[in-house]
């Protein structure tokens, strides 16, 4: 078998701690036919080969709406299946590469976007959410947009091109809800007393690579290591109720705007 | 198809080495392998497949003084899975997916380069590999991801013959990524396809002239033994590829070769039975091509735990006598012992999490067999499976058995509709695992290690002990290489290549390799000295002593 993009680190662990998710309400027909880990692989290649073109929330081309349910060339699942295995002739939508077995994952997460999403940011005022991001949020302490920031939480330069509304609005109020593999926070005790806390990016056999708060990049030996653990819990406060609905709302049309580009 | 021919300074390097190059490798010198431990002269190092060397210069007390001897990078970018001959000095190798190089093995240098540009109608599952060569006389023999067999003259890369094996087609999924094996004047060698609905084979050809002396048909066709294990026509596309190197036990005159899975992978339902001889090791007489025993470790599999690992023969005591036996790590997660010379179950355990099965009755065979279903079922070892094609080794003086091991995965398989269309993937939903099949590199992994992991583990094979287990951060898929001074050589996807203690699995010497190990390790003598090979990333890097 080949894997042409990332099937999920830990995936299984990841769908059965999202626990009160948009996932659980997916509708009625994604989840009689499609299981959840297949709509979370789905989604996994959908952000890797699809956002570019498409969106987060599948609304990046033009007559077309995937949280809509809103298709263009035929809809059924062999549509779609046949569509992004040998692309539209013609068009910007080329042959995915992606082996035809795993394609169905994609069409799970399709049908799975069209439950009660797109409506978050809705409202919102981009403009008052950079300010309440770079200001009372003081997201910056943390996060990067571009040049600014820190880099203890993951960056946002293009997180609206990654994720969509609802995903944000859930990390912003049950930020511990889903911890994706990439943001896991270690915290490692040296023998020499010291314990040192910061997002992890790396490890092999025989060391560890670590982020601080501080901003300082870290490679651990190992040996030095008394005992290490990630941290099931997030760093990220919830904004639930420190933040207005409003606020939180503007936060997200903010960062739902930020696609990666200057 | 063949795109050039390079004769690079060989009679010049012939003055500058100072090598007798004789490099006239007879089968007979293949069967005493043992007395020229210099030489690595097939595959798994002799026909027993034990991937252990008698060299003895380097030794768990100066391992340390490793140091990197030469480089060669291969112009390629597929997975380098490919283990080097060593003849007489001289070092033979697959850049993938079919470029012979010939290599001064103590500096490296090339004497010539033979590139063969496979059929653009060549599909494979996973990866346009190679695993290795094979040589008799003055020949070398190359298997090609398009189902040619070709032999090319060992001193100067030149072409002697090119066969299309069996007329197997490519654009249907036949194809040729292991090592083939030489037995007496037959090369021998298998096909892949396994996710294409193939009919499995196994082809002898006749070293000199190419052609073809037997045939195995991995899928038994009608009247055959065997063929009633299969509902209906479904034998026809029963897959049964094979991609690793088998063995040969010249007293019995027996070749044993394992096989793949049965097609499509995860959806059983339109092959009821068992499915003969998928999942099975298969005992050959060598010079025939007919079936003496077999041995079926996954009936009716629908795990994809194909049965393709190499066979490793040894002579043990077991259970208080003498026996020519036959270990295997399977792709199951269970290690078996069998008696190799009538497939007799000795022994079989698991070697990683499993629960795919309650466990094996008297004869082997696995009692309480789950199976995909509509809602996904969760299955330990996941799809990728305890071990799959990377060699295990067995030291004789150790009495241990080594497994590349994958501890802790899962997968979930969901069983969906498929049909057979000619030339497609015929495979059903793959399923979702906690593990990334392929990758290429030593990439981030941000894995917890109840999420999976690597590891060296040693067996012994007399009781299903384990001995000891060397845990790795991430998976690996490097063959293990043993030696007569009890070390073991072996290497991970996290970019290590590193040294055991053979007795105790203790770390004596690592180095960064910038690459995923994908290929076993071997050894060898050249100017003198021992020597270290190990294929990562892109490049085969060659270790020796400062």
């Amino acid at each position: 078998m080949r894997v042409r993009t990332s099937v999920l680190l830990g995936v299984l662990v990841a769908a059965a701690t999202r626990k009160g998710s948009p996932y659980d309400q997916q509708t009625l027909a994604a989840q009689q036919r499609f299981q959840p880990a297949e709509i979370d692989a789905g989604g996994r290649l959908y952000t890797a080969n699809c956002t570019g073109c498409h969106g987060p929330e599948g609304d990046g081309v033009g007559g077309l709406n995937f949280s809509q349910g809103k298709f263009r060339r035929g809809a059924s699942d062999e549509d779609l299946i046949r569509i992004i295995v040998r692309g539209i002739p013609g068009t910007p939508m080329a042959p995915s590469g992606i082996a035809d077995n795993q394609v169905a994952t994609i069409v799970a997460y399709l049908r799975s976007m069209t439950a009660g999403n797109g409506d978050t940011a809705a409202g919102g005022d981009a403009a008052r959410g950079k300010a309440l991001v770079e200001g009372k949020g003081q997201c910056l302490t943390c996060h990067s947009i571009g040049v600014n920031g820190m880099h203890a939480g993951p960056a946002l330069t293009d997180i609206g091109a990654q994720r969509r509304g609802a995903d944000l609005m859930r990390s912003l109020t049950d930020p511990a809800g889903e911890v994706r593999p990439e943001n896991r926070t270690i915290r490692v005790v040296l023998r020499d007393g010291r314990t040192l806390t910061g997002r992890f990016l790396n490890q092999d056999t025989f060391s560890i690579q670590v982020i601080d708060a501080t901003d300082k990049m870290m490679s651990i030996d190992r040996a030095t290591v008394r005992e290490s653990s990630i941290l099931a819990t997030s760093p990220m406060p919830s904004f639930k109720d420190k933040m207005s609905a409003q606020d939180l709302a503007d936060i997200v049309s903010y960062l739902s705007s930020l696609k990666g580009r200057p | 198809m063949k795109k050039g021919v390079f004769f690079v300074s060989f009679v010049a390097s012939l003055f500058v080495a100072g090598l007798a190059i004789d490099a006239q490798v007879s089968f007979n010198r293949m069967l005493r392998a043992s007395d020229e431990p210099q030489n690595w002269l097939t595959h798994s190092g002799t026909t027993m497949s034990q991937r252990y060397s008698l060299l003895t210069e380097i030794t768990p007390v100066n391992v340390r003084n490793l140091e990197l001897k030469w480089i060669y990078q291969v112009q390629s970018l597929e997975k380098f899975e490919a283990t080097p001959l060593v003849v007489d000095g001289v070092m033979y190798t697959v850049g993938a997916p079919n470029d012979v190089i010939a290599l001064d093995a103590a500096t490296g240098r090339v004497f010539w380069t033979y590139s063969y540009t496979p059929s653009t109608l060549a599909r494979l599952c996973c990866g346009r590999v190679n695993r290795g060569l094979a040589m008799l006389g003055h020949t070398i023999f190359m298997g090609t991801i398009d189902g040619h067999l070709i032999a090319l003259d060992s001193k100067s890369g030149g072409l002697v013959w090119n066969i299309a094996v069996g007329g197997a087609r490519p654009d249907t999924g036949y194809g040729f990524t292991m090592a083939p094996l030489v037995i007496k004047d037959k090369v021998i060698v298998g096909s892949v396809g396994g996710e294409f609905g193939v009919r499995g084979f196994l082809a002898a050809i006749d070293a000199k002239t190419g052609k073809e002396a037997w045939r195995f048909n991995t899928i038994p066709g009608l009247g055959e033994k065997g063929n009633d294990t299969w509902g209906g026509d479904s034998w026809k596309q029963g897959g049964g590829p094979l991609w690793v190197t088998g063995s040969y036990d010249p007293d019995l005159n027996l070749t044993y070769w394992g096989i793949g899975n049965p097609g499509p992978d995860w959806n059983g339902d339109k092959r009821p039975g068992d499915n003969l001889y998928t999942e099975s090791v298969v005992a050959l007489d060598a010079d025939t091509g007919a079936l003496k025993w077999h041995f079926q470790f996954t009936p009716h599999d629908e795990f994809d735990y194909d049965s393709v690992q190499v066979p490793v023969l040894a002579d043990i005591a077991f259970g208080g006598r003498p026996r020519k036996v036959m270990m295997w790590a399977n792709r199951n997660g269970y290690m078996y012992v069998l008696d190799r010379t009538n497939g007799e179950f000795l022994l079989g355990k698991p070697f990683v999490k499993t629960n795919w099965t309650s466990g094996l009755d008297a004869m082997g065979r696995p009692m309480n067999v789950k199976a995909p279903t509509a809602e996904g079922t969760l299955i330990y070892p996941g799809n990728q499976g305890g071990t799959n094609w990377y060699s295990p080794s067995f030291s004789p003086r150790t009495g241990l058995f080594y497994i590349p091991s994958w501890m802790d995965t899962y997968s979930t398989y969901v069983k969906r509709p498929v049909e057979y269309v000619e030339g497609q993937r015929f495979t059903g939903a793959l399923p979702v695992m906690s593990v990334r099949m392929l990758q290429p590199g030593p990439l981030v992994n941000r894995r917890l290690p109840e999420e999976g992991h690597g590891a060296i583990q040693a067996f012994d094979p007399k009781t299903g002990e384990r001995k000891w287990a060397f845990n790795m951060s991430d998976m690996t898929e490097s063959g293990v290489l043993t030696t007569a001074s009890d070390l073991v050589f072996a290497g991970g996807r996290d970019g290590y290549f590193f040294a055991l203690d053979a007795k105790t699995g203790t770390l004596l010497w690592k180095a960064s390799v910038g690459g995923a190990v994908s290929a076993g390790p071997m050894t060898y003598a050249a100017g003198g000295k021992q020597h270290v090979a190990i294929s990562a990333g892109n490049a085969l890097l060659v270790y020796g002593l400062r």
